[in-house]
């Protein structure tokens, strides 16, 4: 290095001062990392990060009720929803107009379906005033009060109305409060009624199920990985190959596999039956509840425990083992404490690899789960598809994605993001 | 009378050479949806590959009826629509219908009339039931069994699901309320004509609900048409409800030692929907191909594939053998006099008005 | 073949004990299959103990002892049970007389240290037999799949005939089915499409991203990770639902705007929410490989007047080249196994052979998904062969001995 103790200050070959230099050169290297960073950055910014974000903004969005009754949820707001009282006049005028419109425009139908998630027998009450109200002279047919209440008694319950004007603000916690089996009523946040709960039971069921398979992944894992990295690399290579293969088979083939494997008739209590180890009328229930759950996506997710593990004990020197053992430690303690702890980090990267995914499962669950193995996205998928409430299902989503956020923000904190790794 | 007739011929007879003129104007490709399966199968050979034959537009299959609902309201509303037309049934056409997914078709300008000149909307009749969807089939949902599996007295009788201590073992049953619902009051005393007063009532859904409690633990719960087949065809269930067309190709076609319990099916509509919002040259394909795909004669040679009776009256007499097979197909359509007389017909407006408050109740009571 | 190494021999009591355990296992299985274990445990233990002494007293002449091992065994088997016996005897014999040599020359140790205990050695083939029993549980689907595929019926079921092995019983109509079937075939040039330049894309933008990642001062390093690999932790159901909306709003922009093909707008946008998806494997994988690699060979390079470009393409991709690789494989095997978000992006003309799968499994049973997962099964052999010659490749590059 180049010293000039006179000027007291390290001065390059250029002639800048060496920190100048330094910092100057450091800038430029995080440029330049972050210009290689960039493209993908904006590519998944873009293409993904957005879309996400969109999506589950409608887990707040409420704009559908105001839109289409703008001059109802303007009438209401004179209301007191707690008074016990149905509401005047102008209300019902206001709302005759409302629904006509709305007939006219073909949209009733789905704020009908919105408020029904709220109120069941809403819909229905839409779709009948609806067809009734298309008929109607809004300037002289009035006034509309007994009108509404004789097409459907139902305009006469004060619920009716608690329920349209507390859903009609445009941002709304209802889906976020429905993911957590509770409802938004006149009064505040309440519970749902018992024969409506269903969401935490199985927010807990992913959780625990997952937690169930992440450990029995670890369990078939850990030696399979152990002995892949002992053995001598051709050996190792090939029998790579069979943890490879599954998971280069489609995961649905995998799962009707499993399927014929599993169920009543299949070929495990086939095989039973023909060793007399069960008999015929008491065979094995496997599949269509948990038990089909657990063994097939620990089957499908086995790859990614032991993927990361056998990279980290590749690197775990053997002669480290042989030491313990010479300085007298017992079999199990040279592996309890000299070897094991060197193996955690891998044993993380798979649990949270493993971990992660499971929660997010959903065509396994569907096909070998039955109603008791399913899972939280399985309601996610079903209220996107079938009940059409996207609303509430982008509110479970994101509870979801908070979840997987937390649990990756604590592994990162604890073990380092950049141990995960799959083979390679 | 002759004179509205005669004005229907010609107006129907100018529209064609109009739809001919516009024949450049149309789309060359489309995408058509549908259920997959045998059913797919038995609508590309009587009306797909004939209509491509005849105008050389290519046809695209895709099975994705049973999300159709979803998919065609995410379309609308992302107006980015891929289908051009649309296989539902009669409950989900109505539905569309009324959220304006679907187009309104008028039968006597846009659908062919019968070969004697009976127009379109008489020769539907009772199954034009929402002003979107245009009939093709009448099917029901039945139960099958194992002849092998259900002892020395066969069941006749759909409440036989509900007897486990005559009949032990699994059954397999649909995951929605439709159906499993009417059956559980049929099965509990309840009348036929009175089952939808019933259901209406809060105390009736509980009470089907308890009906369906006595075999929650020995039912297998499946969610499309193909799952009772197989779990059939396995031994996995004894007795299973599931199309009868799907029945009827277990059956006949696959040979298993299954057969049909007419008794207590649910009739339904399936048929065609238009999605709103096509770009002219669309629209005018998808019109032209409804109008060849439900005249009289296509309707009935779907018959010689699948056992679903045509939805036109004038089809009927046309039903013959099965294609492949051989078999005189009338006695197996779901509407022979004597599989009918022991039918159930389905209420739609009560479907339309519950189905949201009962699907929500059976979800919750399924997971319980 | 060259004769193993004899360590010493076993006393006889010992192998002699083993043998009767094996044999009464052997015996109990058998005779509980054919009503009474009891018989069959006492018969096989005192059969096997009965050829353990025969052998070991009688015969010094190894092979001709296993030969009529075998032979003696099938003949029994074959009487007794037929065609099936006849396997069954024969595997059995061919595993008892090895099993019994091995045990009593004392193989087992001629791999092993000479210092382990019994203990030891024991604790060695008992990890072994669980090891093998993991691989079975990894690979029996596969097992399932590929007989099941030339199932002469429509349906996922072992048929009595199959178990026959009654040439009836089984058919090639299901591959018969997805060579002629357009649906199939239509479906699976998509997915040959789609997946590699969804592939490209990915392992490109990913590969630089790694790059650019694995530098040691890069700001907001954890959080960038963490945007990069968030396409593998988001539920999948509700990216397929985001990017159904957000990509329609693209493609009516490409389709109205620029007036691009309909179905061109279709492939793009199923390609670039493959690509998101495939991204998070490429990052994991060549940051991993990017930890071991050693900065000073791009720093000599640039010593030496190599350009940016050149060091790159000379020195630092031959290196992480495995890691890319296989980062690649898994982003192919991402989309070429995609279902979900395909289903919602796609429009029919864009449907993949996954999708054309989950159909078939919903809407129709049909065995032809059978047939298809088994020729995948080939060609991902084929691919699984490549990666490893690719990775002995390496090897050599790096200068490493093979192990």
């Amino acid at each position: 290095m180049i010293s000039t103790p006179s000027d007291k200050i390290l001065l390059s070959a250029d002639g800048r001062p060496l920190k100048q230099s330094l910092s100057r050169s450091l800038r430029q290297q995080k440029i330049r990392a972050l210009l290689l960073i960039a493209p993908l950055l904006i590519f998944i910014f873009v293409a993904f990060i957005m879309p996400i974000v969109s999506m589950l903004s409608r887990s707040v969005e409420n704009d559908l009720v105001s839109q289409t009754l703008p001059q109802t949820v303007q009438a209401l707001q004179s209301w007191d929803a707690l008074s016990g009282e149905l509401p005047s006049e102008p209300v019902y005028a206001a709302f005759a107009l409302d629904i006509q419109n709305a007939a006219k425009a073909k949209v009733h139908t789905k704020v009908g379906l919105r408020l029904n998630y709220e109120k069941s027998g809403i819909a229905s009450l839409f779709k009948k005033t609806a067809r009734k109200a298309k008929k109607w002279d809004i300037q002289n047919d009035g006034p509309f009060k007994d009108k509404l209440i004789k097409v459907h008694k139902g305009w006469g319950e004060v619920e009716v109305w608690q329920t349209l004007k507390t859903h009609s603000p445009r941002y709304t916690s209802g889906y976020f409060l429905n993911a957590i089996d509770m409802r938004k009523t006149a009064e505040g946040a309440d519970f749902q009624p018992e024969d409506k709960t269903i969401l935490i039971k199985l927010f807990q069921r992913t959780l625990i199920m997952s937690l169930i398979i992440t450990f029995s992944c670890i369990l078939l894992g850990y030696p399979v990985a152990w002995l892949l990295a002992n053995l001598p690399m051709r050996q190792a290579n090939l029998l790579m190959i069979l943890v490879l293969l599954p998971f280069w088979t489609s995961l649905l083939v995998r799962t009707s596999a499993w399927k014929v494997m599993l169920q009543q008739q299949g070929v495990i209590n086939d095989i039973l039956v023909q060793l007399s180890l069960v008999s015929d009328e008491a065979r094995l229930i496997m599949i269509n509840n948990e038990i089909g759950t657990i063994v097939a996506m620990t089957h499908i997710l086995l790859p990614f425990m032991i993927l990361p593990m056998y990279s980290v004990m590749q690197t775990i020197p053997p002669s480290y083992l042989r030491a313990a053992k010479s300085l007298g430690a017992t079999n199990w303690t040279a592996f309890w404490r000299v070897y094991f702890p060197q193996s955690v980090p891998g044993i993380g990267a798979g649990s949270i690899l493993v971990f992660i995914l499971a929660i997010g499962y959903y065509i396994t669950p569907e096909i070998v789960g039955g109603t008791k193995g399913v899972f939280i996205s399985n309601r996610i998928a079903y209220h996107i598809l079938k009940s059409l409430n996207w609303g509430l299902a982008a509110a479970l989503g994101t509870i979801l994605l908070v979840a997987v956020l937390v649990l990756y923000w604590t592994y990162d904190k604890i073990v380092g993001i950049d141990n995960v790794k799959l083979g390679g | 009378m002759n004179f509205t007739k005669t004005i229907m011929t010609t107006a129907s007879a100018a529209l064609i050479s109009g739809a001919a003129f516009a024949e450049s104007h149309m789309s060359m490709e489309m995408t058509i949806v549908s259920w997959g399966g045998a059913y797919s199968n038995s609508q590309l050979r009587a009306y797909h590959e004939p209509y491509s034959a005849k105008t050389g537009v290519t046809i695209l299959n895709d099975d994705s009826s049973s999300t159709a609902v979803a998919q065609l309201r995410a379309m609308n509303e992302a107006n980015n629509i891929t289908w051009d037309v649309v296989d539902v049934e009669a409950a989900p056409a109505m539905q569309l219908c009324d959220e304006g997914l679907a187009m309104e078709i008028d039968p006597d300008t846009m659908l062919a009339a019968a070969p004697d000149g009976t127009p379109a909307s008489e020769d539907f009749g009772d199954m034009l039931v929402s002003e979107c969807f245009i009939p093709q089939i009448v099917y029901s949902t039945t139960f099958g069994y194992r002849t092998d599996l259900v002892g020395d007295t066969p069941p006749d009788n759909v409440c036989a699901v509900f007897d486990t201590k005559t009949y032990p073992g699994k059954r397999s049953l649909f995951s929605v309320p439709i159906n499993q619902m009417e059956w559980a009051l049929l099965c509990d005393g309840v009348a036929k004509s009175e089952i939808y007063d019933v259901l209406a009532t809060e105390d009736g859904q509980d009470r089907a609900l308890a009906k369906l409690d006595t075999i929650k633990d020995d039912v297998i719960w499946v969610s499309s048409g193909s799952d009772t087949p197989q779990l059939l065809a396995d031994g996995e269930v004894i007795m299973g409800a599931t199309y009868n067309g799907r029945l009827f190709s277990l059956i006949e076609e696959q040979k298993q030692p299954v057969a049909m319990i007419w008794d207590g099916q649910v009739m339904d509509l399936d048929g065609w929907i238009i999605p709103a919002g096509l770009s002219p040259e669309r629209q005018a394909r998808a019109l032209d191909y409804i109008m060849f795909a439900t005249d009289t004669q296509r309707l009935a040679d779907q018959a010689k594939y699948i056992s679903y009776g045509p939805a036109r009256a004038s089809s009927a007499p046309l039903v013959g053998k099965h294609a492949d097979l051989g078999i005189d197909m009338a006695p197996h359509m779901p509407t022979a006099p004597e599989n009918l007389s022991r039918a159930f017909l389905m209420n739609y407006d009560f479907w339309a008005d519950y189905r949201d408050d009962l699907d929500a109740k059976f979800q919750a009571w399924l997971a319980k | 073949m060259s004769e193993p190494k004899i360590i010493y021999s076993n006393p006889f009591i010992f192998t002699v004990t083993s043998m009767g355990i094996m044999g009464g296992l052997v015996g109990l299985i058998f005779g509980v299959a054919n009503g009474s274990g009891p018989i069959g445990l006492i018969f096989g233990a005192f059969f096997m103990v009965l050829m353990s002494f025969l052998v070991i007293f009688l015969s010094k002449n190894e092979s001709f002892v296993r030969y009529s091992i075998c032979v003696f065994l099938t003949l029994i088997g074959f009487y007794f049970v037929g065609i099936i016996g006849l396997f069954l005897g024969l595997l059995l014999g061919l595993f008892s007389s090895w099993f019994l040599f091995w045990l009593h020359l004392g193989r087992y140790r001629a791999k092993l240290q000479p210092y382990l205990s019994s203990g030891q050695v024991l604790w060695h083939y008992t990890f072994r037999v669980i090891c093998g029993i993991i691989f079975l549980f990894l690979i029996t689907p596969i097992l399932v799949v590929m007989p099941l595929s030339f199932n002469a019926q429509d349906f996922f079921t072992f048929t009595p005939e199959m178990l026959r092995f009654d040439p009836d019983g089984y058919s090639l109509k299901h591959y018969r089915d997805f060579f002629t079937n357009n649906e199939w075939q239509r479906s699976f040039k998509n997915s040959l499409l789609i997946a590699p330049i969804a592939t490209i894309v990915s392992v490109s933008l990913g590969t630089l991203a790694a790059i650019g990642l694995s530098q040691s001062h890069v700001p907001f390093k954890r959080a960038i990770t963490a945007v990069l690999i968030s396409p593998m932790i988001v539920p999948l159901i509700i990216s397929a639902t985001g990017m159904f909306f957000f990509y329609s709003h693209v493609g009516n922009f490409l389709e109205d705007t620029l007036g691009l093909d309909k179905n061109f707008v279709g492939y793009v946008k199923v390609i670039l929410a493959h690509s998101v998806l495939g991204i998070p494997f490429v990052i994991i994988t060549v940051t991993a490989t990017l930890v071991g690699f050693d900065n000073s060979l791009t720093r000599a390079a640039a010593n030496m007047g190599a350009d940016p470009v050149k060091t790159f393409f000379k020195i630092q991709m031959p290196l992480i080249l495995p890691g890319v690789i296989s980062g690649g494989l898994f982003a192919f095997i991402t989309s070429f196994d995609e279902v979900v978000v395909v289903m919602f992006v796609g429009s029919t003309n864009q449907k993949t052979l996954p999708w054309q799968m989950f159909t078939g499994l919903r809407e129709q049973i049909s065995p032809t998904i059978l047939a298809v997962a088994t020729i995948l099964v080939v060609i991902s052999i084929a691919l699984l062969v490549t990666l490893e010659l690719l990775r002995r490749r390496s090897e050599r590059l790096r200068g490493l001995s093979p192990g």
